[in-house]
């Protein structure tokens, strides 16, 4: 449907285009929008007549709207702070407590009709202490970063619904967890790891941090103090060093007693996810144990 | 040992849907981790891929498979320079997967015999 819309000149927001990010979420109005753009939309979404334009092919004639009021939470900024080289940590406050699961992501709304998906760096009671928090890379002439690193505190922002599927899932407490992110993919992990501690997970937890150089590392060498005690090995891949996070996580997996027990977690560009699910894959894990979220990058405005 | 006496399609006595999905990664690493064959996969979507080498495991051990002729010649239109040795290749690759399964020999030439019996199609002759 986003595409067949592009096609007569109306451009939809839309970033992953295939159901995951819930950039393109549509209300219709009339008309049934069909199965395929309701599938992995929480039910009561669906109910209500949401769908994803990516992934629908509608089955009759369809009136839709933009996601309205009903789905976004009107929520401020609350703090700001730069963690390294154009990397900012957002705080931002909603009006009413948003639930979500450590990982998942959300899609901020500027009023303009800006849309772009952050993944969430902390943990629901810290969300509801702190606010939400998001690590954000800065790009030049970013419509959504750059506008994020010069909001004063106090500026109005929209939050969607939370989605996706990087996050912990309790019942195998022994398995061997990798986590690998590249830039801030790595903000969702740390919120995933440390909630599979605090869900009481045993098995060995393996953070791999990746980065062009090292001055991009935003949380170090080493395991970041909030992870400190919590039993996480902490690597680094610089690329400029020749470390590269596919290989590295490879190397982690074979270390592990047991490999194809492990569960993954991967964040991050395209590429470097790609790659690393590719280096798990050969290395023995099944797909099925593979969670990844790839930070594409919005489509149209 | 997979029984050869008994009258089903290999496909139902490995186990069905969910023996040939475990099936289907274990030889899809073995396609993956060959270099000639790999740089094929290079950028496409891993659980696309997946369910695609299901579909063709399916038909290849005689389960019920809803893979036709255009969809093998429209997925293999685009790959430059294919030829007889890579789909041979493919095929060792399924008969590998399928011995470390413990399916016998007479099944895995069978197996092999369909696959065979699409190469026109991948190949676009
Ligand atoms: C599921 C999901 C989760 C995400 N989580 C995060 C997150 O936690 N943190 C985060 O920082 N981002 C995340 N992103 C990416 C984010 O949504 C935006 O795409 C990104 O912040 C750029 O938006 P912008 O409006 O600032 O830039 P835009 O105005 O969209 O683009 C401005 C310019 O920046 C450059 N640019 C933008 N994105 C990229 C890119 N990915 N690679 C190279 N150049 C680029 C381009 O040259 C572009 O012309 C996520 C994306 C997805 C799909
Ligand atoms: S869900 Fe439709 S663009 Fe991401």
């Amino acid at each position: 449907m986003l595409a067949g819309l592009a096609r007569q000149g109306v451009e939809l927001p839309s970033a992953c285009q295939a159901g995951a990010c819930h950039t393109c979420l549509l209300r219709a109005e009339s008309g049934d929008p069909g199965e395929d753009g309701r599938r992995g939309l929480k039910p009561t979404l669906a109910a209500s007549g949401y769908f994803l334009a990516c992934q629908a092919r509608p089955v009759t004639d369809l009136r839709a709207a933009v996601a309205g009021p009903d789905v976004i939470t009107p929520a401020r900024v609350e703090r700001r702070w730069w963690l390294g080289p154009r990397v900012l940590a957002v705080r931002v406050r909603p009006r009413q407590p948003v639930e979500f699961r450590p990982g998942q992501h959300v899609t901020l709304h500027r009023g303009n009709g800006i849309i772009r998906v952050y993944s969430i760096a902390n943990r629901p009671g810290q969300a509801r202490r702190d606010g939400l928090e998001f690590h954000v890379r800065v790009y030049p002439g970013g419509q959504m970063s750059e506008w994020l690193a010069g909001a004063a505190p106090g500026t109005g922002v929209g939050l969607g619904v939370p989605a996706g599927h990087c996050f912990y899932l309790p019942g195998q407490p022994a398995a061997p967890l990798l986590l690998a992110g590249t830039g801030t993919g790595i903000a969702p992990l740390l919120a995933i790891a440390a909630d599979a501690r605090a869900a009481g997970h045993r098995g060995p937890v393996t953070l791999l941090h990746g980065a062009a150089e090292p001055a991009r590392l935003y949380l170090g060498e080493h395991t970041p103090p909030g992870l400190a005690g919590a039993g996480i090995r902490w690597r680094a891949c610089v690329q400029s060093r020749g470390e590269d996070i596919a290989e590295a996580a490879a190397d982690e997996l074979a270390a592990q007693p047991d490999p194809a027990a492990a569960r993954a977690y991967l964040c991050g560009g395209r590429g470097s996810v790609t790659r690393t699910k590719r280096a798990l894959f050969l290395g023995g894990m099944s797909l099925a144990s593979i969670n990844a979220d790839e930070f594409a990058p919005a489509a149209a405005s | 040992m997979v029984m050869t006496s008994d009258p089903r399609p290999l496909y139902d006595r490995l186990g069905g849907k969910p023996a040939v999905d475990a099936a289907t990664e274990i030889f899809y690493r073995k396609v993956l981790a060959d270099p000639v064959l790999s740089p094929y996969f290079d950028g496409v979507d891993m659980e696309r891929q997946v369910a695609k080498q299901a579909a063709f495991l399916t038909m290849a051990l005689g389960g019920p498979n809803h893979y036709t002729g255009k969809d093998l010649r429209a997925a293999h239109a685009h790959l430059p320079g294919i030829g007889d040795e890579h789909v041979d290749m493919v095929i060792g690759h399924l008969a590998q997967t399928l011995r470390e399964l413990g399916v016998a020999e007479p099944d895995i030439k069978a197996a092999g015999a369909v696959a065979t019996s699409v190469r026109d199609e991948v190949l676009g002759r």
